[in-house]
């Protein structure tokens, strides 16, 4: 299949960019990533600079493949990261328009290229149960409902792409950071910091210049892992709570 | 050069809980004036990092990635071992390290194995303490399922997401080691060179990989914790950025490179479909709990189906043959991953491949779909169930216990796994070679340590699956925040190591000029291009069976890939800036030297054991052909610029278990 693309370029965070256009020859089999390969080969054959864009694990786990495909981030295939998305999606003669994630938080360093450290500064403001090594009572001496594992399962299953606040119209990472307080507040161990918790993530998301949320639901849709807005809604009442315990 | 294990006498049960009391300690206010570095951010390396922060030392940690829950341990799917016998069905610590020392095809060292295996208990407690959500019975209890050349179950898993949940536990805890001033993190910065001073290894070269800049780091020692060289073959399971550098450079500091030619290739994998592909995805091998894995009996009916004639369903049971189960009855589809493998490669070399490209078999589903679709069918109570309700219950149990890998299986190659067998194909998943370390993981250059898959310890020949994400956890909790007192306790008196001194400076200009190199190159072939040729040369004479013949050729042909790639390679844009293609030449052009040294550890060991199966030497039936009585030591190279590389043999001692030939029958 012969494909049209409209691909963003930019140098780096100080330059303005713009689109380029490009066409590329694809199979139905090659991922997504496979055709920007072949692209940036074509790029490299005539000695120009080819598309830069994050990849690792290429198979929807690690996190780190982020772009906004015809204005959704990963892509048309539900619950399924942009190097998942195979070109079967597509058909011949498709104009497609590749862009990088459009957050306020996430500086754009280079074309698709943004830089999602926020995230992980919202962890270090608590989503983590304090425990050092050495420390932990034998593994099955609290037992969890399997439900409620699976239930703190679901929520832990975020890869931290970022998304979600890519699909915001507000630029708000409440997906993403709820997902991390209820995966760890299913769980007794995880209730113990909870106040802390909320608390500090909460007003880290703040600091980093994330939006705010308006229940759009955005997230929900484009999320590739389809964590669910319940989690947003968890997070309100343990901060709610939390705001009624004195410091 | 004489390699010291530093392997303490007495009794193996006993051996590490007496080394742990009696090593020597590093006082809490001695802690916080030394400084570690530790390259890696995987199971291995944030576990590391987190559990010295928490003892109190000042720790920088490094990872190329632009965050530390990227790391590739996060794509691991199937499980962690732990001998906790949960289960009741006769595990023991013991067990576990005989599994481990049988599995590996006995190449690997005693001592090691059984301290691996003890601490595997504590793993999984301070994972269900950090929060790592396991899967569980209905009780509440922890599940566990059974993994390749095991006969129990000991393995604890996360749905088919155990190294994401594993990763993501320990990076809350480095995360927690980083909001505390503990831990300095580094991401995007990718580690070019190792610092030694007075044969110490006191820092390293990074590069800045967001501005391009060389940046220089001191430390009282150093770490890796850097993962596996699969990525030598190009097409491998492993993340599209792992590779060897780390390592590589620490060889070319005089660390030794051990049995590089020990490389797994995994039974169960999404086969190649294209020229164009990048690399190669594993289906978890707990699938081979209930999938059923054959090819057509004929080799006709196997043209017919290549030829789309037919379709796995059109072949009757009575011409189908499950090859594993008939050459293998006591574990079945269950035998070691060199075994299914190998045995999957015969079946396609006789023409009995199911794929286009002649390479593939089948995974077969159906006998487990009706077996649990009847079982659930007694439970709920129904009588007579038709045909179609069995396999809608059916579908849904294996829905619940493999639901996202087959999901998975169906977006890659847009076919139905309920419905039609999966075809799986081998492909390079893990490398059991790496650097060598004492018992310590000390490398032979002092202050030097390397841990998780960067390291060559516990494996041996062959990795038994659930296996490596215990290793990494092991080595970075329990193992490394002891032994690594060993070396420190004798640097307390050791002011901050300067990084303002000659040293550094040797070893920056050399990273410097390294990357000019590959920039002034400015020849006509991608970078791409190198690696993918590389990898099909290595793959072709050093992959899942080799022969003296190929691999004199393929070291040949490896060196003079190499002399092109320094005169053709083509790397756009300059050093100092964000540049992902140059990035990737300075991993290709460690790969090609280490693939050299792949083929010399592989020629020189002329046996067959685990993941290094030579041709000359095999049983009648086709089996791998141990020789004890002049291999059973590990192969550490050094690395010479002129070809003369150099073999350092650790011999290896059995106290504790007999030598046997491995059976799986
Ligand atoms: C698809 C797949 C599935 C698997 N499933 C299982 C399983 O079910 N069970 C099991 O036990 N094992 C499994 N394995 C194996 C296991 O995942 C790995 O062996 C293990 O995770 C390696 O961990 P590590 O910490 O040693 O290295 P990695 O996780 O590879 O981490 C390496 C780290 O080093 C950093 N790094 C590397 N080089 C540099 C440098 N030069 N400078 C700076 N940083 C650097 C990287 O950024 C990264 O943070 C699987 C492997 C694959 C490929
Ligand atoms: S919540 Fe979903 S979209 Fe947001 S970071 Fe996690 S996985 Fe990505
Ligand atoms: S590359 Fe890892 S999730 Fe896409």
């Amino acid at each position: 299949m012969k494909l049209k693309l409209k691909v963003w370029r930019q140098k780096n965070n100080q330059t303005k960019g713009s689109f380029e256009q490009h066409t590329v020859e694809a199979t139905e089999h090659m991922s997504f990533l496979e055709m920007l390969d072949v692209l940036n080969e074509q790029l490299i054959s005539e000695k120009k600079d080819p598309i830069a864009f994050e990849h690792d694990c290429r198979e929807g786990i690690c996190g780190t493949c982020s772009m906004v495909i015809n204005g959704q981030p990963h892509g048309p295939q539900k619950g399924t990261t942009t190097c998942q998305l195979h070109m079967r999606q597509f058909k011949d003669g498709d104009t497609i328009v590749i862009e990088p994630y459009r957050v306020n938080a996430f500086p754009i360093m280079k074309d698709l290229v943004v830089d999602r450290s926020a995230y992980d500064r919202i962890i270090q403001a608590g989503g983590y149960i304090s425990v050092n090594t050495g420390q932990a009572p034998d593994g099955n001496s609290i037992p969890i409902e399997k439900n409620t594992a699976l239930k703190a399962f679901g929520a832990a299953a975020c890869i931290g792409c970022g998304a979600c606040a890519a699909a915001c119209p507000n630029g708000s990472a409440m997906l993403f950071t709820s997902a991390k307080i209820s995966h760890l507040s299913h769980l007794p161990q995880g209730q113990v910091e909870q106040t802390k918790r909320v608390r500090g993530m909460v007003a880290q998301m703040d600091k980093e210049g994330f939006g705010f949320c308006s229940n759009i639901g955005a997230c929900e849709v484009e999320c590739p892992k389809e964590i669910s807005t319940e989690n947003i809604a968890l997070m309100n009442r343990e901060y709610l709570k939390a705001s009624l315990v004195s410091e | 050069m004489h390699l010291d294990n530093k392997v303490s006498d007495g009794e193996l049960a006993t051996k590490w809980v007496n080394y742990r009391s009696t090593m020597n300690l590093v006082a809490p206010n001695n802690k916080r004036r030394i400084e570690v570095i530790v390259v890696g951010t995987g199971l291995a390396g944030a576990s590391a990092a987190a559990t010295l922060g928490e003892l109190g030392y000042k720790v920088k940690c490094f990872s190329f990635h632009d965050s530390p829950r990227r790391a590739h341990s996060i794509a691991a799917q199937g499980g962690i071992n732990a001998a906790k016998n949960y289960q009741n069905d006769g595990d023991s610590v013991y067990r576990l390290f005989y599994d481990t020392i049988k599995g590996g095809d006995y190449r690997s060292r005693e001592a090691n194995v059984h301290r691996l295996a003890e601490v595997s208990v504590d793993i999984i407690d301070q994972c269900v303490a950090q929060g790592v959500p396991f899967a569980r019975e209905y009780g509440g209890l922890l599940a566990n399922r059974s993994f390749g050349g095991v006969q129990v179950s000991r393995t604890f898993y996360a749905k088919g997401q155990t190294g994401q949940q594993l990763l993501i536990g320990a990076y809350q805890a480095l995360s927690r080691q980083i909001s505390k001033g503990a831990v300095t993190m580094y991401n995007r910065h990718e580690m070019l060179d190792v610092v030694k001073i007075d044969g110490k290894a006191r820092g390293i070269i990074a590069r800045n990989n967001k501005t391009g800049e060389i940046e220089r780091f001191a430390g009282h020692c150093v770490v890796l914790a850097t993962g596996g060289y699969g990525n030598v073959f190009y097409l491998s399971t492993n993340a599209m950025c792992s590779n060897v550098t780390a390592a590589w450079k620490a060889v070319k500091r005089g660390a030794l490179m051990a049995n590089p030619c020990y490389t797994q290739i995994h039974p169960t994998c999404i086969p190649v479909s294209g020229e164009y592909q990048s690399k190669l995805t594993l289906m978890s091998e707990s699938l081979r709990n209930d999938g059923r894995v054959w090819v057509p009996n004929s080799v006709e009916d196997a043209e017919a189906i290549r030829e789309r004639r037919k379709t796995a369903l059109d072949i009757p049971e009575a011409n189908r043959d499950y090859y594993l189960e008939r050459r293998y009855p006591a574990f079945g589809n269950l035998v070691p991953r060199d075994v299914a493998s190998r045995a999957a490669k015969i079946a396609c070399d006789e023409g009995k491949g199911v794929a286009p490209t002649g390479l593939a078999v089948y995974l077969d589903f159906a006998s487990a779909i009706e077996r649990y679709g009847k079982g659930e069918a007694i439970s709920r109570g129904i009588p007579n169930p038709s045909d179609s309700k069995i396999t809608e219950l059916g579908e849904a149990v294996v829905a619940q216990k493999y639901g996202n890998l087959f999901q998975m299986y169906e977006k890659i190659t847009g076919e139905n796994p309920y419905k039609m067998p999966m075809k799986i194909y081998p492909a390079v998943h893990y490398t059991m070679g790496g650097l060598w370390v004492d018992y310590n993981l000390e490398t032979n250059v002092p202050g030097l340590f390397a841990l998780g898959e960067s390291n060559f310890s516990d494996h041996g020949a062959n990795r038994l699956g659930a296996s490596a994400l215990m290793q990494g956890l092991a080595d970075g909790y329990f193992v490394i925040p002891y032994t690594i007192g060993q070396f420190l306790s004798n640097e307390i008196r050791t002011a901050p190591i300067d990084p303002n001194q000659e040293a550094f400076d040797v070893a920056e200009k050399n990273v410097k000029g390294l990357l000019d190199k590959l920039i002034y190159i400015k020849g006509n072939q991608s970078v791409e291009s190198f690696h993918r040729r590389l990898g099909k040369l290595v793959w072709d004479y050093c992959g899942m069976s080799r022969n003296a013949e190929g691999l004199e050729k393929g070291r040949k042909l490896i060196k003079e890939l190499r002399e092109e790639f320094y005169k053709d390679v083509f790397v756009p844009g300059d050093a100092n800036e964000f540049n992902p293609e140059l990035e990737k030449a300075v991993r290709v052009a460690d790969f090609l030297e280490l693939g050299e040294v792949m083929m010399v550890d592989a020629l020189n060991r002329n046996e067959s054991c685990g993941g290094h199966f030579r041709e000359e030497y095999a049983t009648e039936e086709g089996e791998a052909k141990r020789n004890d009585k002049d291999y059973a030591y590990v192969a550490a190279w050094s690395w010479s610029d002129d070809g003369n590389h150099v073999l350092h043999k650790e011999d290896l001692k059995f106290d504790n278990v007999e030598l046997k030939t491995r059976s799986y029958k």
